[in-house]
């Protein structure tokens, strides 16, 4: 046994305050050293067996390739054009996208979430919409649309409108009877209660399938591009595997990660910001 | 015009049936006749979930009566009235706005100017002692503070007809009282009639200018009973009066019986 760990008995209440305290970062200490650890047990292990040809380093490339790749690409820029160009167009279609299909979902399912008997009317339908697998729909927009960003902003829309749709629409349904009653014997109408009691309360739903559905739109515009396109990430993923530049693969899969995650971020923050009159969470309390 | 000289409410014969799910209908209340005078307080007890509250949303206009009649004013209820305010069982107070916010609903929904409004409901805020708390939002609050939101986001709108459905139940004893004496002190010189729903007897009694006995559901009115106990009352030391005992004895009579009906039923059902 080791002396610090055990309290003696009469120990001042701050230094066991303290004690605690150091246990806690130790634990954090652990749990993102191990983290990184891993991280780069992995990376490592991927090098060493792609450079000693375990591993088919044709196929699978190799960590050190991909960053090369990276780095070449950023400076000296892709064959269509600079990489940020590349990431902007894809973000642009994205958010393009993400927006509509949200703006439409969010729209679509409070409406139908109030009135009834559009609900009942147009029900069966949005079911049978949303049992097709949608992304089929990717090169039907291509002929549509063309080459340009229209088609991946269409794509986009339609994988991002559903999920919003639906949990709209259930957050619509789902209010507390009492506020809107009491809401009603306040004196408001039935567009104030919309607005602002519905609208308020299904908020939280709707943001729960925000997070989700922008991943479907980076989908959408990603997938589009595969297809067919001029610019973008997606196109930098088809023009390598053209090529059989495996790095360049991995490597436009590892810029989607990043621009994936940092949209996350400024979701989560924004959410953050919306929702200060909801109670904190257990453990996060102020 | 005769609103000066009719009753504030007026049920006459009312009935309310619902269909349930499975399709059959179920009566809450049925044959209702009860007259409460402007500026009456009005408490209603009857047996859990005997249908007590079914009464309310008719007086309301949340709900419409399948049979007879439901006067306000003497004007026959058609959907929410301007004049009516409810208190609910549960917080009906808004989670996303703040204590001052939802004070101003009321008078803001109503077409009042913001800053009038912002008025009201500091004066309101004030007279329920929450002025302090004006920024925060309901859940840094107590129960018993959310429950005053709610009665000034009621008083704010000046209601002449005032529902309150079991109001104060999910408060704790202590609480209880002083939110109940809270509310003599609120009401009192407003003129407002008052219909007060609860199973808990004292608090009908210690409150109530009449005390109605609801029959084991589906409810009708079993027997109306007067409280002459002096006004003003504070709900904690009226109870322990004789005259306040004697009332009790004489009500739990008539309720006790609707009670003990109710439980066979539902150790019948159990069963």
């Amino acid at each position: 046994m080791s002396p610090d760990t055990v309290a003696a008995p009469g120990v001042k209440p701050g230094t066991r305050a303290r004690a605690r305290a150091r246990a806690a970062r130790n634990r954090r200490l652990l749990v993102h050293g191990s983290r990184v650890l891993l991280l780069v047990v992995v990376v490592a292990l991927w090098e060493i067996l792609a450079r000693a040809e375990v591993i088919d380093p044709f196929n699978f490339s190799m960590p050190s390739a991909i960053w090369d790749q990276i780095r070449e690409w950023a400076v000296h820029g892709t064959a269509q054009g600079s990489l940020w160009e590349q990431i902007w167009y894809t973000l642009y279609e994205a958010l393009l996208g993400w927006v509509l299909g949200v703006t439409a979902g969010v729209v679509l399912g409070i409406t139908l979430g109030r009135i009834r008997f559009l609900a009942d009317v147009l029900g069966p339908y949005i079911k049978v919409l949303n049992a097709i697998p949608r992304i089929v729909l990717a090169p039907v927009f291509l002929i549509w649309f063309g080459l340009g960003p229209a088609s991946k902003v269409a794509s986009a829309v339609v994988l991002v409108f559903f999920p919003v749709f639906f949990n709209a629409f259930q957050g619509a349904r789902e209010v507390d009877r009492n506020l809107v009653n009491n809401a009603r014997i306040l004196g408001a109408s039935n567009r104030r209660v919309t607005l602002q009691v519905v609208i308020p309360s299904a908020t939280s739903w709707i943001f729960t399938s925000l997070h989700v559905s922008f991943g479907f739109a980076l989908i959408g515009a990603i997938v589009g591009e595969y297809i067919g396109a001029t610019k973008g990430l997606g196109l930098l993923v088809a023009a390598s595997q053209g090529t059989f530049n495996a790095a360049g693969v991995y490597a436009a899969m590892a810029i989607l990660a990043v621009v994936a995650l940092l949209t996350e971020g400024l979701l989560t923050f924004a959410e953050r910001r919306l929702f200060r009159w909801r109670p904190a969470e257990a453990g996060t309390e102020r | 015009m005769n609103t000066d000289t009719s009753p504030a409410i007026e049920l006459r014969g009312a009935g309310k049936a619902f269909r349930t799910p499975s399709g059959t209908l179920h009566t809450a209340v049925r044959e209702l006749d009860l007259t409460v005078g402007q500026g009456e307080f009005v408490a209603v007890v009857g047996p859990t979930g005997c249908g007590k509250s079914t009464t309310l949303t008719l007086v309301s206009g949340l709900e419409e009566p399948t049979d007879g009649e439901v006067l306000v004013a003497g004007e026959p209820v058609e959907g929410i009235g301007d004049k009516v305010g409810f208190v609910f069982q549960q917080d009906a107070v808004f989670p996303w706005r703040t204590v001052l916010s939802n004070v101003m609903a009321g008078p803001r929904f109503r077409g009042v100017a913001k800053a009038e409004a912002k008025e009201m409901a500091r004066a309101w805020l004030a007279r329920v002692g929450l002025s302090a708390f004006e920024d925060r939002y309901p859940h840094q609050l107590s129960g018993g503070q959310r429950k005053r939101v709610a009665l000034a986001a009621t008083f704010v709108n000046d209601p002449r007809i005032l529902l309150m459905d079991e109001p104060f139940s999910a408060l704790d004893v202590q609480t209880r009282a002083l939110m109940s004496d809270e509310l003599l002190d609120l009401w009192s010189g407003t003129g407002a009639s008052v219909v007060f729903v609860t199973h808990d007897l004292e608090e009908s009694i210690a409150l109530a200018d009449r005390v109605v006995v609801m029959t084991a559901g589906p409810a009708t009115v079993k027997r109306i009973f007067d409280i002459d106990l002096p006004r003003p009352r504070k709900v904690e030391s009226v109870r322990l009066e004789p005259r306040f005992i004697e009332i009790y004895r004489e009500i739990w009579e008539s309720l006790g019986e609707e009670v003990r009906i109710t439980r066979e039923r539902g150790a019948a059902d159990v069963a």
